[in-house]
């Protein structure tokens, strides 16, 4: 009695008659360094490649009614092979490359040509004076992360902030991207201090003992605060933040309650399915790299259906046009700002196991799109793509 | 058992109207009184309650039960629980074939819909579509079942003979709903990302129209199309807006909006009373629904009901 009807017999109604393709790759550059401080956020096998699986997959379901298939390469990479292995693909006529890298290494690889997504590197600056117009972030800037936190605090009145950031470069950038926050929406910067990575490794049998003594003394005698900000790129200390402060104060920032662009408890608008998509192809909860690799694909499948083309100029051009609309499960259709090559998303608010908030806060209003009221927007950027 | 179905059936006069609502958080069938908007009953007992609907003869309920991954059927009169169907994973929405039988189920999670006979409880067919399958419309013959599928963004028309897709349209991002006119010859499909309700030349199987929405000081990334219902005469198109929290009421004819009606909050789905004379909205973010009068568009009532109200259906 039951009936599966074949997938190939549903493709044959007025399809073209050769099946189009469109080749995407997945590049991601490992570099060695130390173990996070949880076990929990040890880095998976598959990180960003699982979410780029599950774009193609996705891609293709649809494709199978468009007549259009859809492929994806993987590769793995460290720095020293970044620039070859980014050759091989552009010499292999792949122009689509979905990176997951850090910031320089993002541009040499975008230099090298092809429309490049970046599916990982948070920094400012890749959006700013380091931008490239043959560069596109579906990973959210430090500046929209940090004013997605900020809109919340400012809605709850917690305006006198203690920032504590990281000795690393992009510790300092993530705290810039904090200071610019709180000028932005009129919080105050009561206190500014700096956690030194003296090295060694970051987890010990037993660990917790000295950072019970060690935390409390670090954050003793600040200046009034309504909550803890930590800037925290490299995770250092972060983590070791909540409950171990003088004052008995909330963390934010890189602990506590932290902006991120996805988070496996999230299941608003949709997001119910792609976790239980994701999950059943992955067999572990998704990361943030993982949703972005799949935004950049979904892109490209969005292209091609809206314009039932595997031309990659014609799909390029669509990407970058008033008309694309990429639905990823934030409640409304994200875009990418002209002016920087950024996806304007919402940004989730994480505490613990569940999504406290979404930003922007419904109160931030803009004459365009209120999500451009997280990052850089138009009049502010100091990217000058033209130049270049 | 038996005991309390007939008091529960005589609390009620047989012929009354009774309006059914799923509330998805609350996990209850909350039941209305359809003339005095008393709460009846509430029936309890399931997990994520979402899309609802009645057998032609307003005899049985049926309930989309997401995470029990079941349909569940109850008795309207005795709110009795009955035997319930295999829908296949994560159903979300469904539509009754016009003659009662079967019933065709979106599985959001796996991409197929799900083609149940409800007196026997077999799956009859598993038809694969496009990436989370959502709306769920019949045409009036009974010929054709739609399924719009929310990543894929495209409208399948499935013959419910061969369970084979004939055609499938493109519209705008994440359909949620499809309606088709009285005489099956336009096909509505709300998008609630893309914003628009596409109309769907049924014979050509083409986009002829598209319907948008605008209303002053309210953003636009808010106007998001949910629920489409028709009035028998196809007059006028109602289209739940979702979080601006307003319903559109749409010239039949001229596909233009005339009006913006101030409703609940997140208002998701619709459904008309049996003479059609009042439209009932689900308001999933402020817990009740609204009452609008359809002769002349004024929201009448809210009432209170669960948690998440998330659809609604009415019967005699």
């Amino acid at each position: 009695m039951r009936k599966t009807v074949a997938f190939a017999a549903l493709v044959a109604f007025g399809q073209p008659a050769l099946a189009q393709e469109i080749v995407a790759a997945v590049i991601r550059v490992d570099k060695p360094g130390p173990l996070p401080i949880s076990r929990l956020d040890l880095m998976p096998d598959d990180l960003g490649f699982a979410g780029g699986t599950l774009g193609t997959a996705d891609n293709a379901t649809t494709g199978g009614f468009m007549g259009q298939t859809f492929t994806t390469l993987e590769v793995r990479a460290t720095l020293e092979t970044a620039e070859a292995e980014m050759q091989r693909l552009l010499d292999g006529g792949i122009r689509f490359i979905v990176t997951l890298a850090d910031a320089d290494t993002t541009v040499r690889l975008a230099d090298m040509g092809g429309l490049v997504f970046n599916a990982a590197d948070t920094s400012d600056r890749l959006r700013g004076v380091d931008c490239r117009a043959n560069l596109l972030h579906t990973a959210p800037s430090d500046a929209m992360l940090t004013d997605a936190l900020a809109q919340f605090l400012m809605w709850k009145r917690w305006d006198e902030w203690f920032l504590i950031e990281g000795s690393h470069p992009e510790d300092t950038a993530l705290a810039d991207a904090y200071r610019r926050a709180a000028t932005k929406f009129g919080a105050k910067i009561t206190e500014t201090r700096t956690f030194e990575d003296t090295g060694g490794a970051r987890r010990t049998d037993s660990g917790h003992v000295q950072v019970q003594a060690q935390m409390p003394a670090f954050t003793q005698r600040a200046a009034a605060h309504d909550i803890v900000i930590a800037a925290d790129h490299a995770g250092v200390f972060a983590d070791w933040l909540p409950f171990h402060t003088w004052d008995a104060r909330p963390v934010a920032g890189s602990a506590g309650l932290t902006p991120v662009n996805w988070h496996p408890a999230h299941e608003a608008w949709g997001a119910m399915q792609w976790q239980s998509r994701f999950e059943k192809q992955a067999l572990r909860p998704a990361r943030d790299q993982d949703f972005q690799v799949w935004m950049a694909l979904r892109s490209l499948g969005e292209a091609a259906t809206r314009t039932n083309s595997t031309d990659p100029q014609v799909i390029e051009d669509y990407i970058r046009g008033d008309a694309f609309q990429l639905a990823a499960f934030k409640g409304q259709a994200l875009s990418f700002r002209d002016w920087d090559g950024q996806l304007r998303q919402p940004i989730l608010l994480a505490s613990g196991n569940v999504v406290a908030s979404v930003s922007p806060q419904p109160e931030y209003l803009h004459q365009t799109s209120q999500m451009d009221t997280l990052g850089i927007d138009r009049p502010e950027t100091e990217c000058n793509m033209e130049g270049r | 058992m038996r005991l309390l179905a007939i008091l529960a059936f005589a609390a009620a006069p047989a012929h009354a109207e009774k309006i059914f609502v799923s509330n998805e958080k609350g996990n209850t069938i909350t039941v209305l009184d359809g003339a005095t908007h008393e709460i009846l009953h509430t029936i309890e007992g399931m997990q994520r309650p979402r899309g609802i609907t009645a057998s032609p003869d307003g005899k049985f309920l049926y309930v989309c039960a997401s995470d029990d991954n079941l349909v569940k059927v109850y008795d309207t009169a005795s709110y009795e629980e009955l035997p319930s169907l295999p829908s296949g994973p994560d159903p979300e929405l469904f539509v009754l074939h016009p003659s009662g039988n079967p019933l065709y189920i979106a599985n959001e999670d796996d991409n197929i819909v799900t083609v149940v006979d409800v007196n026997t409880r077999q799956v009859l067919a598993e038809v694969p579509v496009g990436v989370e399958p959502e709306g769920m419309g019949v045409h009036p013959d009974g010929s054709i079942v739609v399924n719009t599928s929310e990543t894929t963004n495209m409208a399948h028309m499935i013959d419910t003979a061969t369970y084979e897709i004939v055609a499938n349209v493109l519209v705008d991002s994440r359909p949620r709903f499809a309606q088709y006119d009285s005489d099956g010859s336009h096909l509505y499909v709300s998008a609630e990302i893309g914003g628009t309700v596409s109309v769907i030349d049924t014979a050509k199987n083409e986009i002829v129209h598209k319907i948008t929405f605008d209303v002053p000081g309210v953003l636009p990334e808010a106007l998001q199309p949910v629920g489409v219902r028709l009035t028998p005469d196809d007059s006028k198109i109602y289209v739940a807006l979702g979080p601006s929290n307003r319903v559109a009421v749409v010239n039949g004819e001229t596909w233009e909006v005339e009006e913006y009606l101030l409703v609940g909050q997140r208002v998701w789905q619709l459904g008309f009373s049996p003479d059609s004379k009042f439209l009932y909205t689900t308001n999933g973010n402020s817990n009740d629904i609204s009452i609008i009068d359809v002769a002349t568009n004024e929201v009448v009532k809210s009432v209170p009901v669960g948690e998440q109200p998330w659809g609604v259906v009415a019967i005699q």
